[in-house]
Order: C-alpha cells, then structure tokens, then sequence
C-alpha cells in the first residue's frame, strides 16, 4: 500500500486516495472550438509510460482536495507531491 | 504415562503443567510451553504423515517454519483446522491432532502404492497424462487427484473466532529476536527510537536459547532474557512474540500475523484469534536469521531424519531425544554442536563429515570427549520404511564422486547438515536483488530498494561477534538518523566457537546399480531424478523448473530445498548458481489463515449500513428491505402472505389511484453555492441553467467527456448563489467527485463551493392524484394550488413547526411532491404523513413499485443510464443544448454516435398481453435462427403495467423507434423463455405528461 503524502493533510495510506489518472492532460477551454483531433487526444489517447508518471489522486477519505502525485510506475516510488496549483518539475 | 525420548531436566518447558491431547485419537500428554512437534517426539512418535504424490512415511524434519512435512489436522477450540505446522503450534489442553494424505490411516496407508508405481509418476506427470480426453478433467482427473493429493480438509463450519487488523507506525521494525534483532533493537530504543521487535516463536533469542554461547559472561539465553526485560520496560518499545513479519509492500509497509490466543487454554469473549498488523516502518531491519539445509542422500525423507540443528533445538528448548543412536552427517563445524549436546546427555553419537581429516575448535572439542567422527564420510541411503533403522554409509574417495568403503551402521536417526541458508524472503519481497555470496553458497541482499537493512545470518554473517557488531551499529545509525539522538552503547564481550570453514558438498553419490529416491524438496515429492528429467526434456529457466517439477513450491516455499535444486541445475546445466538465479520469493512467508486476512470485515462488518432514519418505521411496518450501495431501501411492505409481485403492483396502482408515500433519502444530495453556481451548472448540466429563477427546479442531465451519459436528476435554486442538486442514490459519491475535480482542476477560476448533504436531509415523496389534497392537509397555511406551486415549483414552509423544503418533482409521472425535512425529524415527517394521509387512502411504496411507476411512464434509471448511452438514445436529446458549450458536448458530434440504427430506447409488450418479459433479454428476428442469431437488442427494465394491466418493458434495441409496430422474440436462454413482444413507444403511460403539471 501506498504512502501518499497529501499537500494539505501530510502522510497518509493510499487507502484514503482514489486515483484521477495522468496530470498532465489539459481540457480544452469551454466555449472554444477544437479540432476533432485534438479533442480525441484529449479523451482517449493516454501515455503509459513505465518511469515518472505525474498523476491526479483525491484524497477522498480526508480533506477530498485533488492533489498531483509524481510517481514511478514500475517501482511506486512517489518522488513529489504537490497541490493541483502547484508545478511539478 | 512415561515419554520415553523425554530428558530429565534440559529445556524451556514446564513441568509442573502437564498438557494432555490425542494423536490419531490416542490419548498422550506433553507440556507447557512444548509443541505438538516435541510433545509426540517424547513420546516417540515420528510417523505422522504420507507424502504428497508417492504417500510415502514421513515424520518431522525441522523445529519451526523450516518443517515441511508435518502438517496436520487440528481441532481445539471447537474448530478444526488443516495443514497446521506441528513443529509451530504450541500444545494446548484437549487439542486433538490427526494425520493428512492417508487414507485408512498413516499407518496402513492405501495411497503408497504410488510409491512402488514410481517410476510411472515422473515429473509433469500430470501434465502428460491428464490431457485427454479433455471432457475428463473436471468430471474425473480433477477431483481423483484433488482427493489422491492434496492436504487437510478446510471446515465447512462457519468461523466462530474473531480476528483483527491492526495500523501501526514506527520508527524502526525489528524482523526477527535473534542476537543481532535484540542488539538492533536495544540500540534504537536506546536511541529513543518507537521501535516493535517482533518474534515468530514464542521464546525471544533465536539461536541464543540453543548455542553454547555468552555474552558479557551470561549464557545466550540470560542475556536475550535480560535484554528483553529492558525493551519491555521502556514505553517506545513494542515487543511482540508469537508474530510472524510475512510481507513486505510498497514504501516500507510490512504485515505482520499475531497469534494471539491460539495457545491460551482461557480467553475473554474479546480477545481475537489472531491480529494482522499493517506496520509503516520509517526503517526495517531483517534480522530474519538462517535456516540450515539438508543434503540430499538416499531416502532421505525417511521419518526419524532431522536437521541437525532442530535436534539441538529439541534437546535444548524441549529437552527431547529425537533419537538414541544419533548419526551426525554434515559438512560444516555447526552439527558438532548437536553431537555435543547429545553426548552432554548421555548419547553416543557417530559423526559423519565429508571432510578430509582436519582440525577446528569444535572438532578439536568432539575429539577429546571420544566422540566417533569419520571424515570423508556420508550417508548413502537411509534403511527402514516408517523409521529409520539404519544407514549404509561410505567413504568417499578424493574426487568425492565414488566410494572406498561402503557399510552398514545402526542408528535411529540421522541428523543432517548441508550448512546455512540466509533467510532473504523479505529483503527480496522489498524488491532488493539479492546477489551470490559464494563463502557461503547462498543469496544473501544486494543494494537496498526501500529501507530495508538486513543484519546478521539474514545478511550471511554466521558468527555471534559479528551479528552483534552488526546489529548494534545498524539500529544505532538508523534510528540517530529519526530521532537526532545517539547514545552510546558498548559492544557486549562475546565467548563463542569458533567454526571452521564448511565442504561445498550438497548431494550424496549413489553406487551403481542403485537408485534410491533422493528428495530435493519434500513438501512436494520433487526428487533429484525429477529435476534431472525436467532438463532433459528442455527446461531451462529456473522458474520453468519449478513450474514443471513443482520444486519449491507448496506452503514451505522451498526453504530447505530451493538452493539444492539450484545446486543441481547447475550442476547439470555447467552454470554456476548466480547464473541459473533464483525463483521469486513472495509474501506470505509462511501460511496464514483466511480468517486473518479477512478480519472483522465479516457479516454485519462486511460493509457499512446506512440506514434511513425512517428505518425502524419500515421493519415495524414489515418492510422487505434491499440493498442500494450500502443503503437499505424498504423494497415493499408486505401485508399478509402477499409476493414481491402482489405487493408491489397493489402499491403502484394505490399511487396512480390515491396517493402513496416512498423513502427518497437514499437520493444523492449536494448542495452548491457562489456566485459562479449558475455558470457551473450550466457547464456540467447538458440543458441551460443561466436563466433559473430563484425557487424554480430543473431536471439536468449530466455526460462524462466522451459524451456517455453519467447521471440525471434535478437541481433547484434555493437562493440567488445557492442551488441543491440531487443525484441517482448509486452515483452520489461519483458525481462529487466530478463536480470537486472540475473545480479544482479545471475551472479553478469559478468561484463555487459544493458539499455533500445526502445525509443531512430525510426526503419523502408524495405522489398520486390526491397528493395536492394531502399536502393541503400538510401545509394548512400554505398555498399548495397549481399556480402558486406549479409543476418543478419549490417553497420552504414550515411542517408541523419544524422547517421544511417542498420540491414538486416527480419520478412516477404522478402529480407528486418531495418534502425534506432536516434528518432528526425525518420520523417525525413520515409518521405525520401517514396519519395525515389516511383519509387519502396513502400507502407507503417501495422501490419496487417505484420502478413499476418509472419504468410505464418511460424514465429512464440505472439499466438504460448503464454507461454506454448517450442522450439520444434514451430520447433525451430534448435535454441537450445546441447553443451552448457543457461536458461531453463535443463528443456527441462523433460518426458512431450519429448513426441512424443506433440502439435507442423503445417500449415492449408481450403479444400474449400476460407473459412477462426476463431483464436481460436479448431481441432477435427469428426464435429459431442458426447460432449465432444476430442480436437486436436487449431488454433492460421489466414490470407489469398497472395502468395497463399486462407486462411492459423497456428495451434498447437497433434502429430505435423506426422498429414500433414490428414484432420480435425476447429470448433469455437463462430463463430458459421465448416471448413474442411487439415493439412500442417507451411512454407507455400519459405520453404527454399531462399528469405532472395538473
């Protein structure tokens, strides 16, 4: 199980984590328009990298903020946490 | 009453508590503080079990987790339990022990004849014969082997103990009471450190209770006894026995099975069975120990073979003989220990040492005591079937491939010793690489990968000196590094033997012309002819070795043979060991029982229940409940000896003639504030928000991105920046989360709040033509007419003097209302209702009629909203706006999703008019069609019409409302049933909604 340390509650165990799926996908703005393609990708098309993967987990069992979690996918080790806000570099 | 094999005063037990139990039904007692294991060896016995393929004799082999051949039956406590260790579970009064794989008995067992049929039962034996005809596995191979084979026998009764999980963190876990565990863990608690030791016997110490051994002039024993004394007094420390650390997960989280009561006679009501600790440990030291490794000789699984150190073990913590007339057979100093104690006890033991003559402290020692030691020598075969008798020894020549001298000797038992193997389980299970120590011939651990440090014979260090050294330096260094604090300690002086160097010698030659069975892996039958076949026949990868021969496998994981049969694959295959590696080590370390795992998540404890808090009002008025997530929803209430069906269509055709009452708890609740409100709704929901006025509900339709529908439901506007949205019951939570990760993430930008208020709120609807009149009743102050509470019309008044929301929505299609009333007064509400009611004739419903209601007007619920329909298959296109940017809009333009004969939703009816139509249907053209018969459809909800008084159902079927008027066969060959129905609209009642604004 993993350890999870929450921008806003500190270290807590994955069981208190729902997973949101990849970071670093942008939604489209509201109201503009979008090429078919560029929506699709939006949608459908995720990478899965095996390596750094920077994620979207909700601490759904405590303060429900969603936070972004770098992470590796092969080892779990977590390298950064961060709130949704903040850069992960 | 006398234990013949029991010494006079050696061991840790108590004679003062004598402890009685049955055998096989034979009446025997032992002591405190013994093991089933040592308590039948006093006695004598040593045949306790048949082997797993060739139901060969086998008695025990080792003293703890190492055994793999004494698994038995046990029942204590009133329950029976299979394949328990003998040598680990501790004796208690009345327990009763039975043998397993023998049938009639281990005595005269009927299987063994696969012994004397051996040569027909090779390795992948199985995989070879069992193939065909392929219809004959499940009816006859399988259960022939599954009873042939196979273990204990796992209770059909239900499980009366109670087990527990427990969530623990510390600063440094401890693996392991060993000198370098004990050192490790005093020189952190020292340090200020939360540490937990953990011990998997019952008896802290490890090898100190059995070595001849002191430390700063204690024995062995004295000292851990001491150190363990001053762990147990300090606050920061945890000292658990009897508690097995079995896996290691991700980010240094460790499981640990506590065997809490399983050895006390008397427990209160409370104290569980067993306890499973989940511990995060900042740091881990594995000070996990070694277990010794046999070598391999002719029959060696005989009963009355031990490991040489178990035979210390047994003499030493039990103060029993496993034998009189011991043979030592070892390649190492450490079985010189097990001779001495023999010979400190009156025993002449003979040794038998593959070495060439030469000299060590210990030997030395073995010497001048007169002990009879023969180097060069070895068993080749063991003689006697259910114990040994004797052993046909030889002397090796120089190349240690062939004999100079055979004979035979008398002896009762053999005690082998291959030397030691590292237990490296949980190093591995950490995700650690483990690497070839060659001084030693075993894997020891490489580089870390998490905060595992592995001190001690767990590390491959075999002395006392060192495992000291190493223990205090290490949980000294890991714990400064938590607590900023160093206390020094200094290293205890240490007196111990010192051994000189092993024989790389693993497996006995045979002389030619014989071909006794030699085991590699007893749990399993896996011979070293087995291995040798596997290679042949082209095996090559370590794994696939295993996989064919099963070595190494079963409930023992190969602790005594996994390095003998790499031993032997290299052999063969001209590699060395490093270069065949090793199998993967997984959790758990040893077996667990089912119960642990699961804990208290058991009946009741399963899963939470929510209950309404007009609940007790249902079960009183005989309410038949379901299960709606973790809620209780009253499906009907039964009156008299009414069905589901009687009473469900009575209580939807009460709603559609009078008035009826229904729990809407359940429903999803959220309440959403900020000056963005209108804006986010307007995004989420497919239709327009912008213009809601104040006191005014909308039903809203909500699609996940790719343009699926995800939820439905209404939404109403309190005030100007405050709406209440409710969802399904079933996706509440999901919903919130979508709404948190839109704001969050998304639209960060917007200024809104939202909340869940599911339980906040009791709500009842109302529903059926004399609603209106009810709700006067209810309301006597307030204007309830359709112009002052139109049709998604909302009030707050107040009810009976507390406050009140009034919604007028409907899911029946009837003129209906929802009252919500704060939870505490949620009975008070609905008892009111009923009493109010009564001139109305109102009726409480359920769910059932509730669907009945939905499903004739042609709502649409979960079944059609089932995650693979879009808004206009379900006919709510209506609902989708074309001006305006929302989740999922640009999805909607896809080509598949445009399609004319896409599956849309239509309404059913049996030709028949009676027959009733199976959820789950499938429409075809032709009943009679060749498979496969294309399908058109399926059947998604089901009722009987009590408007119409005939079955009606919902389908979503190809071609949607182009197909009305057409006929089809609804087939569901579960139910084995083929009903002709006629496709019609799916508002089957009041298509016009005339009722609901009336």
């Amino acid at each position: 199980m993993l350890y999870i340390k929450c921008p806003y509650c500190g270290l807590r165990a994955q069981k208190e984590f729902s997973y949101g799926g990849d970071a670093t996908v942008k939604r489209p703005n509201i109201n503009e328009e979008v090429s078919s393609e560029d929506w699709d990708n939006f949608v459908y098309m995720r990478k899965s990298p095996r390596g750094k993967h920077i994620e979207l987990w909700q601490h759904i069992a405590g303060c429900r903020q969603w936070i972004k979690v770098q992470r590796d996918t092969a080892t779990h080790e977590i390298f950064q946490t961060a709130k949704v806000t903040e850069e992960i570099r | 009453m006398s234990q013949p094999f029991r010494l006079n005063k050696e061991g840790l037990i108590n004679r003062n508590k004598k402890i009685s139990f049955t055998f096989n039904g034979k009446k025997l007692f032992g002591y405190e503080g013994d093991t089933i294991a040592s308590a039948l060896i006093a006695n004598g016995i040593h045949l306790v079990g048949r082997s797993f393929k060739y139901h060969r004799p086998r008695g025990f082999f080792g003293a703890g987790v190492e055994e793999p051949n004494a698994k038995l039956q046990v029942e204590f406590n009133g329950h029976s339990e299979p394949n328990v260790n003998a040598t680990e579970m501790e004796l208690v009064e009345g327990l009763s022990a039975t043998s397993q794989n023998c049938w009639p008995s281990v005595n005269f067992d009927v299987g063994a004849i696969n012994n004397f049929l051996k040569m027909f039962f090779p390795a992948g034996f199985y995989y070879k014969t069992f193939m065909w005809p392929k219809s004959f596995w499940y009816k006859i191979y399988e259960p022939f082997i599954r009873k042939a084979a196979g273990l204990g026998v796992a209770s059909i009764e239900k499980d009366k103990e109670r087990y527990e999980h427990k969530f623990e963190y510390c600063d440094l876990l401890v693996t392991g009471s060993g000198p370098s565990g004990l050192a490790s863990a005093y020189a952190a608690a020292k340090n200020g450190a939360k540490v937990i030791l953990a011990e998997d016997k019952p008896r802290f110490g490890g090898t100190l209770l059995t070595d001849d051994v002191s430390i700063d002039n204690l024995s062995g024993k004295d000292w851990a006894e001491k150190i363990i004394t001053e762990l147990k007094s300090m606050p920061n420390v945890t000292v658990k026995n009897r508690s097995q650390v079995f896996g290691y997960y991700d980010h240094n989280m460790l499981v640990m099975f506590e065997r809490v009561s399983d050895h006390l006679e008397k427990k209160s009501k409370f104290t569980p069975r067993q306890r499973l600790w989940y511990i995060r440990a900042k740091e881990t030291i594995l000070s996990t120990g070694s277990i010794e490794r046999p070598i391999v000789f002719g029959n060696n699984d005989t009963p009355g073979i031990f490991l040489s150190a178990a035979a210390k073990e047994y003499m030493k913590v039990y103060g029993v003989l496993v034998g009189k007339k011991p043979l030592i057979f070892t390649n190492n100093d450490s079985a010189y220990e097990t001779a001495l104690e023999f010979k400190k006890n009156n025993v002449e033991p003979i040794i038998l040492d593959t070495r060439e003559e030469h000299s060590s402290e210990l030997i030395d020692e073995a010497k001048s005591k007169g002990i009879d030691i023969r180097f060069s020598h070895g068993v080749i075969v063991a003689n006697g079937y259910k114990k040994v008798k004797s052993a046909k020894i030889g002397k090796l020549n120089k190349d240690k491939n062939s004999f100079e001298k055979i004979e035979t000797v008398d002896c009762d038992c053999i005690c082998v010793s291959g030397f030691w193997t590292p237990s490296v389980h949980l190093a591995s299970q950490s995700g650690n690489k483990l690497k070839y120590e060659e001084k030693i011939d075993a894997f020891i651990p490489d580089k870390k990968k998490q905060h595992e440090t592995s001190v001690g014979a767990a590390n491959g260090s075999f002395t006392l000196e060192e495992s000291l050294k190493n223990g205090f330096e290490n949980g000294s260094n890991l714990s400064a590094k938590i607590t900023d604090t160093k206390t020094e300690i200094a290293i205890p002086n240490v007196n111990e033997k010192k051994y000189g160097a092993h024989d790389k010698f693993w497996c006995m030659p045979l002389p030619k012309n014989e071909n006794p069975k030699r085991f590699v892996d007893f749990q399993n039958d896996v011979s070293v002819s087995d291995i040798e076949i596997a290679l042949r026949e082209g095996y090559r990868s370590i794994e696939h070795v295993k996989r064919y021969t099963t070595l190494g496998m079963a409930t023992d994981q190969g602790r005594t043979s996994n390095l003998n049969g790499l031993q032997l694959v290299s052999n063969i295959e001209n590699k060395i060991v490093p270069e065949v590696g090793h199998t993967t080590f997984r959790p758990p370390f040893t077996p667990i029982t089912i119960g642990t795992i699961v804990g208290r998540e058991v009946g009741m404890e399963y899963m939470p229940t929510r209950k309404t808090p007009m609940h007790e009002w249902h079960e009183k008025n005989n309410a038949v409940f379901v299960d709606a997530g973790a809620w209780k929803r009253p499906r009907y209430y039964k009156q008299g000896n009414e069905t589901l069906f009687e009473a469900s269509k009575r209580e939807a055709k009460n709603v559609r003639e009078n008035v009826g009452i229904c729990d809407v708890t359940t429903l999803g609740k959220i309440d959403i504030k900020g000056p963005d409100a209108a804006e986010f709704l307007n995004r989420v929901y497919t239709n327009a928000w912008m213009k809601l006025p104040v006191g005014k509900a909308r039903y809203g339709l909500m699609l996940r991105e790719d343009g699926i529908v995800m939820d439905d439901g209404t939404t109403t506007r309190i005030s100007e920046n405050h709406y209440h949205m409710t969802t399904t019951t079933a996706q509440a939570a999901n919903v919130l989360s979508h709404l948190e990760y839109y704001l969050q993430i998304v639209w960060p930008e917007l200024n809104v709040n939202v909340v869940s208020t599911t339980e906040q709120w009791a709500g009842a609807a109302i529903a059926g033509p004399k609603s209106r009149d009810m709700l006067s009743k209810l309301y006597p102050d307030l204007d309830v007419s359709n112009d002052s509470l139109p049709f998604m019309g909302y009030k707050e008044a107040d009810f009976f003097g507390v406050p009140s929301r009034i919604f007028r929505i409907s899911f029946s299609g009837e003129l209906a209302y929802e009252i919500n009333v704060k939870s505490d007064h949620g009975m008070f509400m609905w008892e009111k209702m009923m009493e109010v009611g009564k001139e109305f004739g109102n009726q409480p419903y359920g769910t059932e009629a509730l669907s009945t209601l939905r499903i004739e007007m042609g709502h649409v619920a979960g079944p059609e909203l089932d995650g693979r329909t879009i808004p206009s298959d379900v006919s709510l296109n209506g609902l989708v706006s074309k001006k305006k940017d929302f989740i999922g809009k640009n999805s909607l333009g896809r080509e598949a999703f445009n399609v004319e004969s896409r599956q849309k939703i239509v309404g059913l009816i049996p030709i028949d008019r009676k027959s009733s139509i199976p959820e789950g249907s499938h429409i075809v053209q032709d009943q009679n069609a060749k498979l496969p018969n294309p399908k058109l459809g399926h059947v998604s909800s089901s009722c009987w019409s009590v408007e119409n008084n005939n079955p009606f159902s919902l389908a979503i079927m190809k071609d949607g409302k182009n197909m009305i008027g057409k006929k089809f066969f609804a087939v569901s060959p579960l139910k084995n049933k083929s009903i002709e129905v006629e496709v019609i609209s799916s508002h089957y009642v009041d298509p016009e909604g005339k009722r609901v604004r009336s």
